[in-house]
């Protein structure tokens, strides 16, 4: 039994890696297709790290929509101004970086400052993970929240056609 | 344990935040600074997910609201693509600084 529970925390270990490693190749990446890939490996990462945090079920949703739908999505995105291998971030200039850095670094110190404060060590609570719990969940008391995040999809779906064939109407007058 | 400690997810979550704003800043392409908002969006649901299963008595809340974050980032990555088509069918460009016509 012991054997498992490492295997199991370098597994954890392995996928905190994949998560920061594909993060740090998505922003630095010179590529954009690039950049894509290692927002993928992060969103991978971050799918396994759910599954140590006992809800299967949303790792599969991570891997279906974050790693699949919006990844899609920006890869579209990325053909439309571009060759794939073309180098679009030639043009980081010192000024960036020296607002980035500070940027990145006070988020980072406020947020692990913070967690650093906080001296409770707090152990899993048990509770009831089950998908059908989840399921009976989302349709009785948070049913309005789901009908309003479906209203919301609807909305940007036709939001999204409409803004690409008004431009093209105006591109014909 | 390492998978048993609640600041260990808060960390990666926290990292995740970070790369993002380095991101967003230092990007100069419009997907570029989408990819880096999505990489925060992710932080922000792995630390409720995270809270979730240590603190809070209720397992289906932050379930819920992960995926309700998942659900406004496929909408919000959705209705950006579109914009940034319509900015380049318009100015034939992806980069940022060259679309100023409020500045004139």
């Amino acid at each position: 039994m012991h054997e498992y529970r490492v295997l199991a925390e370098i597994m954890f270990s392995l996928l905190i890696l994949l998560t920061l490693g594909g993060a740090v190749l998505a922003v630095t990446a010179r590529i954009l297709i690039h950049a894509v890939v290692g927002l993928a490996l992060s969103f991978l990462g971050v799918a396994g790290i759910y599954f140590y945090l006992g809800s299967p079920f949303l790792s599969m949703m991570q891997i279906l929509i974050y790693a699949g739908a919006i990844t899609i999505v920006l890869v579209f995105g990325t053909m439309i101004g571009y060759t794939p291998r073309q180098i679009v971030e030639t043009k980081i200039r010192d000024e960036n970086l020296r607002l980035a850095l500070p940027a990145c670094g006070v988020a980072l110190v406020v947020l692990v400052g913070v967690l650093l404060k906080m001296h409770i060590a707090p152990t899993p609570v048990p509770g009831d993970w089950t998908m059908a719990t989840l399921g009976k969940r989302l349709l009785y008391d948070f049913s309005l929240a789901f009908e309003l995040i479906s209203l919301l999809l609807v909305i940007a779906m036709i939001g999204a056609m409409v803004i690409v064939a008004s431009q093209e109407d105006q591109d014909a007058e | 344990m390492l998978s048993e400690t609640l600041h260990v997810y808060l960390i990666v979550g926290a990292l995740l935040f970070a790369a993002g704003v380095y991101g967003i800043v230092q990007k100069r392409s419009f997907i570029g600074m989408l990819i880096a908002i999505e990489l925060m969006l992710s932080g922000a649901g792995l630390n409720c997910m995270a809270f979730n299963r240590f603190t809070a008595p209720d397992p289906a809340t932050g379930q819920l609201l992960a995926l309700f974050i998942m659900g406004i980032a496929a909408a919000e990555a959705a209705l950006s693509v579109s914009f940034i088509l319509a900015v380049y069918k318009r100015f034939r460009t992806m980069d940022p600084s060259k679309i100023f016509i409020l500045k004139r």
